[in-house]
């Protein structure tokens, strides 16, 4: 019996078979496999050992508090580390952005150079400068001042260089009109348009800077990290606990502080 | 007649933003200069430049010998294996936000306390230490990938969460209510409005934490979690700057490659 018009209109329309999404969820099951293969990870295992960790959880949850004093002068280095590291980066990547800013140097070939250096510098992971830095100018805060500056920079000439390219021309065109040379353009037309835009990034940069920082000490780069390190060698996960919480609470106060200040700049 | 004409007429003078402009450069200046002050930069060591010279020197003189050789530890297997790891480990943390995000969406129909908590719990998540979730695995399941794979897996959850709540927050109701007009059940809303709504926004952000897992994931070996970070630790110890240098050369290629296909599919997703 063919089906009556009602029947029909109430059946929801077929939707199309796309053989692509078909390939695309072989390919995930096929990497899902795969990736499982070669890391050997299984599920079973973590349950297995599960006590063990939520052992060391639970010792975590039971932060000894005395050791909040012990770790208050290192915390300010890592800060202090966070800021410089966040003021040097930015100072290059402010240069560096108006020097790969299409609309300010015209000659392709050296943005196109100076754009490469940049896509490389960016991908090298913040720990990495760490480690890195720290075999070339040995244990210490500078080696996680410096890793951060070059850090800072990828992070922070990235998203300027793309606000440059993205001002209104007319100003530009204006003072090339009545004869500026490329400072005074620079002074007048462009800073007028991207100085918020610049603090909002440094402080973006800040924000992940602190984060950052927290942990460069395990591998040695200065900050409080190195409590961290020292603290799980023994085995002792109280205090592990505390530097833990003081991190977090110090990046959640900074976060705050950061966002509302961005928030309040691009009002 | 001249001067006059040229003359442009003075700024307004707001002197409350002045203040409060000049207050602000002064805090940072002060900041900036305190942070100085304590640094000690007496600690460099004194072979630093030529330690830096031998890594630049073995970056453009690699230690070819090292980047295959059949054995399982040599570079390509390295870094296939750190890209597993980061595969597997955003994976997981995309199945874990799902609900997380969910839960921290701050949409009409719920309670302001619901959508904040799970914020704070998101924001606690992604606070917590990378390489401190990673030791605490090594010590469940030992040293290796996969631990690696579960730090990242566990720790994504914080940021990829927050992203797909984000994407939840903005989708349009238009949608949901046409099903529901159509007297669609609660299930019916979510498979055929939510889902597909939201479908692009969690693959384009599931990839970019993909990068960023791929980052991690050339990290997280320092501490012995698996991955490219491992053989890179011993040859900084063992001053072997050559291989050090195609060590860097083989991160960075993976991470262009990685970014430049996850960057080249979310392009055709949108």
């Amino acid at each position: 019996m063919p089906k009556s018009k009602e029947q029909h209109l109430a059946e929801l329309p077929k939707k199309k078979f796309k053989i692509m999404n078909f390939v695309w969820v072989v390919i995930m099951i096929l990497g899902l496999f795969l990736s499982v293969d070669v890391t050997n990870t299984h599920i079973s295992v973590l349950f297995n050992n599960f006590s063990q960790f939520t052992d060391i959880f639970v010792q975590m949850c039971h932060p000894d508090w005395g050791y909040a004093a012990t770790a208050i002068p290192l915390l300010i280095e890592t800060i202090k580390m966070a800021i410089l590291g966040t003021v040097m980066g930015s100072a290059i990547a402010f240069v560096y952005s108006l020097l790969i800013a299409r609309n300010i140097v015209k000659n392709k070939a050296v943005t196109g150079i100076l754009r490469i250096i940049m896509n490389i510098v960016r991908t090298i992971p913040d720990l990495l400068l760490g480690a890195i830095f720290v075999a070339v100018v040995g244990i210490g805060p500078v080696a996680g001042v410096l890793a951060l500056t070059v850090f800072t920079f990828g992070v922070v000439v990235k998203l300027f260089y793309e606000a440059i390219e993205t001002i209104d021309p007319g100003p530009i065109e204006a003072l090339t009109a009545v004869g500026a040379n490329k400072l005074q353009i620079i002074h007048f037309a462009v800073m007028p348009q991207i100085i918020t835009y610049f603090i909002s990034y440094v402080l973006y940069a800040f924000e992940i800077n602190v984060r950052a920082s927290t942990v460069l000490g395990y591998i040695g780069a200065g900050g409080i990290g190195l409590y961290l390190q020292q603290t799980l060698q023994v085995f002792d996960y109280a205090k592990t606990g505390m530097i833990i919480l003081v991190i977090i609470v110090v990046v959640v106060i900074i976060d705050y502080i950061s966002t509302k200040s961005r928030e309040a700049l691009m009002k | 007649m001249g001067t006059t004409m040229k003359k442009l007429p003075p700024k307004p003078v707001d002197t409350k933003k002045k203040i409060q402009h000049w207050t602000i450069a002064i805090v940072t200046v002060v900041l900036i200069i305190w942070s100085f002050v304590g640094m000690d930069f007496g600690g460099i060591k004194a072979s630093a430049g030529q330690i830096a010279g031998a890594i630049v020197a073995g970056i453009f003189h690699p230690d070819w010998s090292y980047v295959y050789n059949g054995s399982g530890e040599d570079l390509i297997s390295q870094l296939w294996e750190t890209i597993c790891i980061a595969f597997l480990g955003t994976f997981i943390s995309a199945i874990i936000s799902l609900p997380f995000a969910f839960w921290a969406a701050n949409t009409r129909h719920k309670k302001w306390y619901t959508s904040r908590s799970g914020k704070v719990v998101l924001a606690v998540i992604r606070s917590f230490p990378e390489i401190v979730l990673a030791l605490m695995f090594i010590k469940a399941v030992g040293p290796g990938s996969a631990a690696g794979v579960l730090a990242l897996g566990f720790h994504s959850v914080g940021m990829l969460a927050k992203l797909f709540s984000e994407a939840i927050e903005n989708l349009e109701e238009g949608a949901n209510e046409a099903v529901t007009a159509a007297g669609g059940s609660k299930f019916n809303i979510i498979m055929f409005a939510t889902m597909p709504n939201l479908m692009p926004a969690l693959i384009s952000n599931t990839l970019y934490r993909f990068d960023v897992s791929i980052r991690s994931a050339s990290i997280l070996g320092l501490v012995g979690a698996g991955g490219v970070g491992y053989p890179l630790i011993i040859a900084l110890q063992y001053r072997q700057w050559n291989r050090v240098g195609v060590i860097l050369v083989g991160i960075i290629v993976m991470v262009v490659i990685i970014d430049w296909i996850s960057g080249w599919i979310r392009k055709k997703l949108v």
